[in-house]
């Protein structure tokens, strides 16, 4: 596969090169354009940029986090002795909007939310690449919430049992403890109708 | 009017015929009334966060917020199908306008209903983006009377809501987003997933699908070339520096833009607390670096800063990069109070009044590069009489 590239580059400083297009000005966009494995390089002023639509998104062709992407997803972390990658990898598809993980890599967007689901595990480690983290954290919708953040308070409340007891104070540890019973239990009698 | 041939009358001298004549002179009394309709096109190009308030705002433009969202069983817009996007387009209309009480109120506006100029002078009044303003088929931005607030119907997310403010008030641009979201959400039944919070078309978005930023103005740390030095230790904290229109624009009139780019696995409360601590450390840092400019020559900077209103003033041609150094010249002058013929709320204005989609809207023709920098120099002149 292509290494990341980004197809815009901004040239600053020293060796400014006048613009392809309109001769005049100083060209600050780079724009290297991959079709079919053919590349095309050219270097534009702004304002030929803008007219010929270099710069701003777009879904096809243009867009620099597309090659970023193919090149992330196919990155091998180094401490896996067993391949991420493996080869029936590529011929996961999304039953419901039938996105496949190959077309995924390429354009670096999901095509609805069930591609979370359908491309599971493969994408742990592009998350993690890119946040460091795999794990939401923030804000939760309320309709959705109560569920949620019962179980989030849970593991809260586990963690400082945990410390709890390290510390071996055994009788905060057992108040923590009760909590926890009771709150699993709540979770059990109202969690299945929230999820998902 | 000038001297009319034949009208008989003794030619007398005045200082209109004495010798040479400002040929935007004439430009500019040509048409009284396309004075009138421009003056009105001009209270739509303006906005709230020009007004040069808010905390911080001699060094921070602006400060926003914004979260990426999508409905739950309808594809992502890129991949929607055209009746999917009606879909999406007829549930906003029917269940989140007119739902809002009255000072909460959000105008619903086709994109598909502005012309491909207007589009561009919501872009960059930083209400839209440019994919939205290319992307036609029941697409809308939800928009308050501030313009505070808006909110985009499928762009790349089936919503991103967003909230504008000037100066660095980063903790009210997430609440009042927020808010809309809390309010969206009573209406939507989001895409949510327990452990990977808010789905988006795009992975750099998921988790929290919350984007915050601060629009910077850092000249000092320019001219004390500092600037490079701060570049490389943002990208180590997580943050990244963009121009001023965002992604793939390179950093023109001293103007820059931070962002968070985590955006799973941190609470929206530490993407912002996180962004405010550097923008509170780069403000000192180039607060240190007016001082010390200061010191080396407070002359040397009322100069420049009057040079650069000088050049405003009178150029015939003006390209967008010379004009935004200017601006940021003018603006260093006026923060340390050595210009005091132009505001705030002036510059940042004319930040966004000088752009190519705003020149070409108030004109109402399309322009050439060549004469928009005529067009551009024109307008300057207009503002600062």
């Amino acid at each position: 596969m292509k290494p990341a590239r980004d197809a815009e580059k901004n040239i600053n400083g020293p060796g400014k090169m006048l613009c392809e297009r309109c001769g005049k000005k100083n060209a600050t966009v780079h724009v290297t354009k991959i079709v079919n494995g053919n590349k095309s390089e050219y270097y534009l002023c702004e304002d030929c940029a803008r007219e010929k639509g270099e710069t701003g998104a777009s879904w096809e062709g243009k867009f620099p986090l597309q090659q970023f992407f193919s090149g992330l997803m196919n990155f091998l972390p180094p401490d896996s002795s067993k391949a991420v990658v493996s080869k029936g990898y590529s011929g996961l598809q999304c039953p419901v909007c039938g996105l496949t993980y190959t077309q995924f890599c390429q354009v670096g967007r999901f095509g609805c939310a069930q591609c979370y689901e359908a491309f599971g595990q493969n994408l742990l480690p592009l998350l993690r690449r890119l946040h460091g983290n795999q794990k939401h954290r923030g804000k939760i919708p309320a309709r959705v919430g109560s569920y949620v953040r019962l179980k989030r308070e849970i593991e809260q409340l586990r963690q400082e049992l945990n410390e709890k007891v390290a510390a071996e104070a055994f009788e905060e540890a057992a108040v923590l403890r009760d909590k926890i019973r009771q709150l699993e239990n709540e979770s059990a009698e109202g969690g299945e109708d929230h999820v998902r | 009017m000038f001297d009319e041939a034949g009208s008989g009358d003794q030619e007398k001298i005045t200082p209109q015929n004495a010798g040479y004549r400002n040929p935007l002179d004439e430009i500019m009394k040509a048409n009284r009334e396309e004075d009138r309709l421009q003056e009105e096109k001009k209270k739509e190009i303006t906005s709230k966060w020009m007004e040069g308030q808010g905390p911080e705002a001699e060094i921070v433009i602006s400060s926003r917020v914004r979260l990426a969202r999508n409905i739950r069983n309808i594809p992502f817009p890129p991949l929607a199908s055209d009746e999917q996007r009606k879909k999406v387009y007829t549930l906003v209309e029917k269940n989140v306008q007119g739902k809002l009480g009255k000072k909460d109120k959000l105008k619903m506006i086709e994109t598909s209903s502005l012309s491909p100029v207007f589009r561009q002078v919501l872009v960059e009044k930083h209400l839209i983006s440019p994919l939205l303003a290319k992307e036609g088929y029941f697409s809308a931005l939800l928009l308050r009377e501030d313009e505070i607030i808006s909110i985009m119907i499928n762009e790349e997310d089936h919503f991103r809501i967003q909230c504008l403010l000037p100066g660095l008030q980063l903790e009210r641009a997430w609440q009042e987003a927020s808010r809309y979201d809390d309010f969206l959400e009573s209406q939507i039944d989001y895409a949510f997933h327990e452990e990977k919070g808010y789905l988006t078309a795009c992975p750099t978005n998921v988790g929290t699908g919350m984007r915050s930023s601060v629009m910077l103005h850092l000249p000092a740390l320019v001219i004390t070339n500092q600037i490079k030095r701060i570049f490389s230790a943002i990208n180590q904290v997580g943050l990244a520096v963009r121009g001023l229109y965002g992604e793939g624009t390179e950093m023109i009139g001293n103007i820059l833009q931070l962002s968070n780019q985590v955006t799973l696995g941190q609470s929206e409360e530490e993407i912002w607390q996180n962004l405010y601590g550097v923008t509170k450390q780069l403000i000192n840092q180039e607060k240190k670096a007016r001082e010390l400019l200061q010191n080396e020559g407070r002359e040397k900077l009322a100069d420049r800063a009057g040079r650069a209103f000088g050049i405003l003033k009178h150029a015939y041609m003006l390209d967008s990069q010379e004009t935004m150094k200017l601006l940021s010249d003018a603006r260093l002058g006026v923060d340390l109070g050595l210009l005091k013929r132009i505001s705030l709320k002036a510059l940042n204005e004319l930040l966004v009044l000088t752009q190519p989609g705003c020149l070409q809207y108030l004109k109402g023709a399309e322009l050439s590069p060549y004469e928009r920098d005529l067009e551009r120099a024109v307008q300057i002149q207009k503002y600062l009489i």
